[in-house]
C-alpha cells in the first residue's frame, strides 16, 4: 500500500435534485487518520462522499490527493449496505473486486482477512447464512482486501444494533489504522469514538465546522468521560444547527 | 409433518380433479348431450387406454418439439438479451425485432412456416421457438437492466471491467427474472408445436387432434387433449423444480 494520502476538496458544489448542495466547499481531510463526517439526514453527506468516490462528478470544484498522484485506483468504498452477492460464497464476495478486474483471486489474504473479521469457519457460507453483524464484517474485509490507501464509508454500521455496532467500530479502528478513512455518520458517539478529526456539516448552503476531538487514540471507549461530554456537545450542536 | 405436507399439496390439484371430472359426468348424465358433442369422462377414460400406443408416439413427438423449441428458443433468447445489454446499436435495431416476434400471431404464421420447414417438426420446433421468443428474452433483458445500482457503484469503485461487471454481476442478478420468462415459456412452448402439428403434420398430438375431430371421434380427441394437459404442466413442474435447485440463493425460488 502507498502512504495515505489527505484530501483536498477546492470550491466543490455538487448538484442534487436540480440544485446545488454546497456553495464551493474548501476543506482538507488529513491523510491517514478518521476523519469523521457528522450532519443529520439529507444534508448531503452522502452525495459529498460519492463525489470523492468518483462516482458522482462534481457540479464545481475537484478532490485531489496532496501528493499529486492521481486519486483514481487508491480508493475503497464502503456502502450503507453491505452489497454482498447473495449467490457468492463469502470468500469470493471477499475477492469481489479482483474477479471484476480480471485478476487472480488471493484466496489466501481473502482468508486472512476473514480470519481477522472471526469469521474463518464461515468462507464458505452464503451471505443469506450470516447475521447482519456477521455481513457487514465480510464488507469491511472485503473492502480491506482492496487494499487502498483512501477508504470511505457511508454509515456502515447505521442497520447494526448498538452492541453489534460497537464492536465494528472497533474493528474497523483496528484494521483501518493508518489509511485515509472518511466515515459518514449521524451518531455522535460514532464520531466520538472513531474520529480523530470530526467535521459537522450543517445549514443551507452546507456549511462544515471542525468539532473539538476528545483526546485519546481511537478507538475510545464508549464510557470514557471525554467521549460522553463530546458526545452530549456534538447532540446539542446538531440539535441547534437543525433549528430553523 | 413431511407426510402431511405431501398430502395437502397433492390433496387440493386431485379435490379440484375430481371436482371437474365430477361435473362434467354431471353434464353429459343430466343433460342428454350427443357423445359426438360431449363423450362421457368413461368414454374418454375408455379411449385413453384402447389408444394408448398411438397416444404415447404422439405425445413423443409432441415433446421433442416443445422440448427442442425451449432449448433452442432459450439459448438464443438469452444470448440475444445478453448482446442487447453488451451493445446499444444492437438494443437499438433488434428491439423491435423482439417486439415484432410477439406481435405476429404464429397462428397466422404457422401455414407458412410449415411451407418453409416442411411437415416434418423442424417447422414446429420453430413454432415454438417464436411463441417463446419473447418471455424469454424480454424477462432476462429486464433483469439484466435491474441490476441493483449499489452493487453497480461498488463495481466502479473497483474499477470493474465492463465485460466482468455483465458476466459476474448483471447476469447472476438477471437470473430470477430469466427464471419467471423460462417457467412462462415452459408452459407455452408445447401451444406453438400443436399449433404447427394442427396446421400439417404426421403425427403429434395436434395431428392426431384434428385426425380425430374430422372422423367424430370425439373421445379421442379428448383423450390427446388430457395427454396434452398432463404433458405441459409435468414440463413446468419440472422447469419449476431444476430452476429453484439453481437459484438455491434467491429468496423467493426456497419458498417450498
Amino acid at each position: 500500500m502507498t502512504p495515505a494520502p489527505a484530501l483536498a476538496l477546492r470550491g466543490l458544489a455538487v448538484a442534487y435534485r436540480g440544485r446545488d448542495l454546497f456553495a464551493g466547499l474548501d476543506l482538507t481531510l488529513r491523510g491517514g487518520v478518521f476523519s469523521v463526517l457528522l450532519g443529520a439526514s439529507g444534508v448531503g453527506k452522502t452525495s459529498l462522499l460519492r463525489v470523492i468516490a468518483g462516482l458522482d462528478r462534481p457540479a464545481r470544484g475537484a478532490v485531489a490527493a496532496d501528493d499529486g498522484a492521481p486519486l483514481a485506483g487508491r480508493v475503497a468504498w464502503m456502502g450503507q449496505r453491505d452489497l454482498l452477492q447473495p449467490w457468492a460464497r463469502v470468500i469470493d464476495n471477499v475477492t469481489l473486486g479482483d474477479r471484476l478486474r480480471g485478476r487472480r483471486p488471493d484466496r489466501d489474504r481473502a482468508a486472512a482477512l476473514l480470519r481477522r473479521m472471526g469469521l474463518a469457519d464461515r468462507l464458505t457460507a452464503l451471505p443469506a447464512e450470516l447475521s447482519g453483524g456477521m455481513r457487514q464484517r465480510v464488507a469491511l474485509a472485503r473492502t480491506l482486501y482492496e487494499d487502498r490507501p483512501v477508504v470511505l464509508m457511508d454509515e456502515p454500521f447505521s442497520a447494526l444494533d448498538s452492541v453489534t455496532r460497537a464492536r465494528m467500530q472497533d474493528l474497523a479502528a483496528e484494521t483501518l489504522h493508518g489509511r485515509t478513512v472518511v466515515l459518514i455518520t449521524h451518531d455522535p458517539l460514532e464520531a466520538c469514538r472513531l474520529g480523530q478529526a470530526v467535521l459537522l456539516m450543517a445549514g443551507d448552503p452546507v456549511r462544515v465546522e471542525a468539532i473539538e476531538v476528545p483526546a485519546g487514540a481511537v478507538p475510545r471507549a464508549a464510557d470514557d468521560d471525554g467521549v460522553l461530554h463530546a458526545q452530549g456537545v456534538l447532540l446539542r450542536r446538531m440539535l441547534d444547527a437543525a433549528r430553523p | 409433518m413431511k407426510a402431511g405436507r405431501i398430502a395437502a399439496r397433492l390433496g387440493r390439484p386431485v379435490v379440484t380433479l375430481c371436482g371437474l371430472v365430477l361435473l362434467w359426468w354431471g353434464i353429459v348424465a343430466l343433460g342428454g348431450i350427443p357423445p359426438y358433442l360431449l363423450p362421457s369422462p368413461g368414454s374418454v377414460a375408455r379411449a385413453l387406454w384402447a389408444q394408448r400406443g398411438l397416444l404415447a408416439g404422439a405425445a413423443g413427438t409432441t415433446l421433442l418439439e416443445t422440448v427442442l423449441g425451449l432449448l433452442l428458443g432459450t439459448a438464443g433468447g438469452g444470448a440475444l438479451a445478453l448482446l442487447m445489454m453488451a451493445s446499444m446499436p444492437v438494443r437499438r435495431w433488434m428491439m423491435p425485432l423482439v417486439l415484432l416476434s410477439q406481435a405476429v400471431p404464429v397462428f397466422a404464421l404457422a401455414p407458412l412456416l410449415v411451407l418453409w420447414f416442411g411437415f416434418g417438426i423442424a417447422s414446429k420446433v420453430v413454432m415454438a421457438v417464436l411463441v417463446i421468443f419473447f418471455p424469454i428474452t424480454s424477462s432476462f433483458f429486464d433483469g439484466l437492466r435491474r441490476t441493483p445500482p449499489g452493487w453497480l457503484d461498488l463495481a466502479r469503485s473497483m474499477d470493474a471491467r465492463p465485460g466482468l461487471v455483465l458476466l459476474r454481476l448483471r447476469l447472476p442478478a438477471a437470473l430470477p427474472a430469466f427464471a419467471s420468462g423460462l417457467r412462462v415459456a415452459a408452459a407455452i412452448a408445447p401451444l406453438g408445436a400443436v399449433v404447427g402439428e394442427w396446421v400439417g403434420a404426421s403425427s403429434g398430438l395436434g395431428f392426431l387432434m384434428q385426425t380425430a375431430n374430422t372422423r367424430f371421434e370425439t373421445d379421442l380427441m379428448f383423450a390427446a387433449l388430457l395427454v396434452l394437459a398432463s404433458m405441459t404442466m409435468l414440463l413446468w413442474w419440472g422447469v419449476d423444480r431444476a430452476l429453484a435447485r439453481m437459484l438455491y440463493w434467491a429468496p423467493d425460488e426456497r419458498s417450498d
